[in-house]
């Protein structure tokens, strides 16, 4: 601070003695018609009090919402949890005559999720090990190697992705990527890798876990490379010139700077990509094949669990298969839960304690 | 016209952070009093106290009185209330950004549900002249927004707002800090013409501006105040060691 | 350089640098081929199919030439609009709780956390959960039950954007709320919601945008219909529903106007996206500084 030594010049006059040192107390003048205005608009406590009261009421329908759905899912799913229990889950019921083992039967009332669950981790797991690298490689080339100019693009392209809606992947499944596969992937995996018993030569539909796998990838790599991207953005810059410092080439710096430190969220994001193979439904009930069954082959037809209800549920057979359905929806709303919770736990572990914003 | 101030035994806390320790003063109506002091020694809380905004933050807590005019804020009335009654400045110009500039000075009577349209538009002008807007803004007062204007603008714009509402007291938070030295300059000019309709309180880290437009002058240190006189006799003769340090510039 | 050794390394070094950047733009060129692909399949296909019966007409039976999707454009329309005035302001309201009311509480890490979560949850499970409560009350499938599923699915996502558009808000405009004594509730909604409204609107198209491509909770509960049918207590035609049984229908026709149908859904979802991506990449809250 300068020095200040004002003058007298500076200085406002005193105030005037009268009115100037009125005390706090004393009357105030007669209030103009503006101040007599808002003197009687109240305090709107009430008003304050109710729109708040509103406010947590919407919010707390988030929970009224997973409330709902469970109770419902659970009250319909009753008889079928009293005929089968946790059976239901684990066990198929065998045929007497012919020893085989018989997973769903509307007909004759034998229900056992067994197929689906199978069909269900079979594509999700196809999906996951062709999405994650990709998805990986995507967010890599984003935020450390593309050009600006490219950057807004591709970032939105990848958001369009996310954008087209199930159905219409299933449509171009069923009538470009299967006929696709079946006539050039399918018979070079057959010759190539038929030994290992994983890929079969008795479907000639081209439909199956395969294909099924290849769309749910298609459909995963857009959150899966989303999600990737905030993690590594949240990577604080200085980690980075770390390792740059020590004379690291630009792979090596993405490698040890900035994955490594970014490793547990990109599981949270890979894990939240499983969480939407597990519930895709659409496309997956139009390439899958439908059929209650088990195979070793990825090349078989299958089914979901998402898929057998969405196929089957308008033209149930009777209360009982309908309790089936719902159960199966029951489990699967469970496992979703359970499958985002924990992803979100560690995708909010990494960007959580990041800087408040990159810079 | 405005009412006097005074302050009985105010304590504030920000958390477990004691900011303002065993306040006692008396500020006059109708005249412009200067808050100065280092960054830091509760000037600012201060202010927040005399019209309830301190409460806002979560963490924020205070005791004592204070009185304005005939009324105990704490006691007899409701934070509202007692907001339309005590205008304020904020530091940085906050005019409502989706707002027009007719929008902005009638947003304090509009907001609480006044409507009538001849009156507003009156008022309007009477405010914008209050704050020396007028001339430069009568032109597009509906079709520019309110944060289309200069920093300066903006700032005799939140003045603009705050007087509508006829106000008893005006509560200015650095008002001019985020200003060129002109603006700075029209600010002041402002104050000196609204102080004597208006009961003002300034809080400035500027110590010639402190001494250009009040009257009286209240020195904060470390959550206390040191002393409080006339502006005169605070800058040329304090009776506190303390106060004589700061305005000749040994600390702060 | 001191020995061969070292060269050798560093020339390792410098082909893995390479290789990664390879990498990592042919993963980038595998994804996006069959996006690029998808939208050439579905004009090539689509628009040859398109012409003014498609929204003039109703689907006529298999086997005759000629009819279109007017009733499933409007049944998505009826639907989208019961969804909307569900969703829509228990989504704001749940976002004005977390940004103004519950900042830092643990309500509010709960409901943020579990709208999150929610956010998964497979819309099929949804459909069953709303036949369940709906539908198998009423016996009957309608508009209203689609509407309503479709609503919840999009309560998550406006609230989460909701919540991050408010605060943005500058502190310093909440305050001059405040200081000119304006109550709570009319602050909240005259000057924070409003100066955030430009991304709110957005965060609304885009749960807009994702159900109205959602086939999977409409297929028990607005269900379908081949005729007209605004009434929202009967069953409802959908686009998406539509466009899923004539996918899997056996008639080349049906195909055809399934491939119409998703053009006709696709481009008013990236219309949605882009006009979203226009308005976001100008500055959710212009002039707000």
């Amino acid at each position: 601070m300068p020095e200040i030594r004002i003058s007298q010049a500076q200085f406002q006059p005193e105030p005037p003695k009268n009115g100037g040192e009125r005390p706090a107390g004393t009357a105030a003048p007669e209030p103009s018609a503006i101040r007599k205005f808002l003197l009687s608009r109240g305090n709107s406590a009430v008003a304050d009090r109710g729109f708040h009261l509103l406010m947590v009421l919407c919010a707390l329908s988030i929970f009224g919402i997973v409330a709902l759905i469970a109770t419902e899912l659970m009250l319909s799913s009753q008889m079928a949890w009293d005929k089968f229990g946790f059976d239901f889950f684990f066990k198929a019921f065998i045929d007497p005559d012919t020893r085989l083992p018989m997973y769903w039967d509307p007909v004759n009332g034998h229900f056992s999720a067994l197929p689906f669950i199978y069909g269900t981790l079979v594509s999700s797991f196809l999906a996951l090990l062709l999405a994650v690298p990709l998805a990986i490689g995507v967010a890599v080339f984003l935020t450390e190697m593309c050009p600006q100019a490219l950057r807004g693009p591709l970032a939105f392209l990848t958001e369009l992705l996310a954008a087209i809606p199930s159905v219409i992947y299933g449509l171009w499944a069923v009538f470009v990527l299967v006929p696709l596969l079946r006539e050039y992937v399918n018979p070079g995996l057959i010759k190539g890798l038929g030994w290992t018993g994983l890929f079969s030569d008795d479907n000639p539909t081209g439909l199956g876990f395969l294909s099924a796998g290849v769309i749910l990838a298609i459909m995963i790599l857009p959150i899966i490379s989303s999600l990737t991207r905030e993690v590594m953005s949240a990577v604080p810059h200085s980690q980075r010139e770390a390792v740059l410092a020590l004379g690291a080439t630009r792979w090596e710096m993405i490698r040890m700077g900035v994955l490594r430190n970014a490793r547990i969220g990109i599981v949270g994001a890979v894990i939240l990509g499983l969480g939407r193979a597990l519930g895709e439904t659409m496309a997956v009930t139009m390439v899958i094949g439908n059929s209650p069954e088990i195979h070793h082959s990825v090349l078989a037809n299958g089914s979901s669990m998402a898929a057998v209800i969405a196929n089957e549920f308008a033209e149930a057979s009777g209360d009982l298969h309908r309790s089936a359905l719902i159960e199966i929806a029951l489990a699967l709303f469970i496992v979703t839960i359970l499958v985002n919770a924990l992803a979100r736990v560690l995708v909010w572990a990494v960007t959580r304690g990041a800087p408040a914003r990159v810079n | 016209m405005g009412v006097g101030i005074e302050v009985t035994n105010l304590n504030a806390w920000y958390g477990s952070n004691h900011t303002l320790q065993d306040i006692n003063l008396n500020i006059p109506a109708n005249h412009a009093t200067a808050l100065i002091g280092p960054s830091g020694c509760g000037k600012s809380t201060f202010v927040r106290c005399l019209n309830r905004m301190h409460e806002t933050n979560p963490i924020a807590r205070v005791t004592g009185s204070v009185r304005i005019g005939d009324l105990d804020i704490y006691t007899d009335a409701k934070p509202v209330e007692i907001r339309r009654r005590v205008g304020m400045v904020f530091q940085r110009p906050n005019p409502f950004p989706t707002m027009s500039i007719y929008d902005n000075v009638a947003s304090g009577l509009t907001l609480n549900g006044f409507n009538n349209r001849r009156a507003l538009d009156e008022i309007v002008e009477k405010s914008l002249k209050n704050s020396a807007l007028w001339d430069e803004v009568k032109d597009d007062l509906k079709k520019k927004s309110g944060a289309s204007l200069s920093g300066g603008q903006q700032q005799r714009l939140c003045i603009a707002r705050a007087l509508a509402v006829d106000p008893e007291v005006l509560l200015m938070d650095e008002p001019a800090s985020a200003l060129d030295p002109v603006s700075t300059s029209k600010i002041e000019d402002l104050i000196f013409q609204l102080k004597t309709q208006y009961t003002i309180v300034i809080v400035t880290h500027n110590m010639q501006q402190a001494a250009r437009v009040a009257e009286k002058t209240g020195f904060f240190l470390n959550g206390r105040m040191v002393e409080f006189d006339s502006t005169h006799k605070i800058f040329t003769n304090p009776s506190d060691k303390r106060t004589e340090d700061y305005i000749t510039g040994r600390f702060g | 350089m001191r020995a061969g050794k070292h060269n050798l390394r560093a020339q390792v070094r410098a082909l893995t640098d390479h290789a990664a950047t390879v990498l990592a733009v042919f993963a980038t060129l595998v994804v996006v081929t069959p996006l690029v692909a998808i939208f050439i399949y579905l004009i090539y296909k689509g628009a040859s199919s398109l012409n003014l019966a498609f929204f003039t007409q109703i689907p006529k039976p298999p086997g005759e030439v000629g009819g279109g999707m007017a009733n499933a454009i409007v049944g998505s329309g009826v639907l989208l609009g019961i969804a909307s005035l569900i969703g829509v302001p228990i989504g704001i309201g749940g976002g004005i709780f977390l940004a103004e009311f519950g900042r830092g509480t643990k309500l509010a890490n709960a409901v943020r956390f579990t709208a999150d979560v929610l956010n998964g949850v497979p819309s099929i499970v949804m459909g069953l959960a709303i036949y369940s409560l709906v539908v198998y009350q009423q016996k009957h499938f309608s508009a209203f039950s689609g509407g309503l599923a479709l609503g919840i699915m999009m309560i998550p996502t406006i609230t989460r954007t909701t919540e991050e558009m408010l605060l943005m808000v500058p502190h310093a405009v909440r305050e001059a709320a405040l200081g000119l004594g304006v109550p709570n509730w009319r602050s909240v909604l005259s000057i924070t919601l409003k100066t955030a409204s430009p991304g709110i609107i957005t965060g609304c198209m885009l749960a807009f945008a994702r159900v109205a491509g959602e086939t999977a909770p409409l297929m028990f509960t607005a269900f379908g219909n081949s005729n007209w049918s605004m009434n929202p207590n009967e069953a409802i035609a959908a686009l998406p529903l539509q466009i899923y049984v004539y996918a899997i229908s056996p008639y080349d026709e049906w195909h055809r106007m399934a491939w119409a149908g998703a053009l006709v859904l696709i481009v008013l979802i990236v219309l949605a996206v882009s006009l979203v991506r226009y308005v976001t990449s100008r500055g959710v809250l212009k002039g707000a500084s």
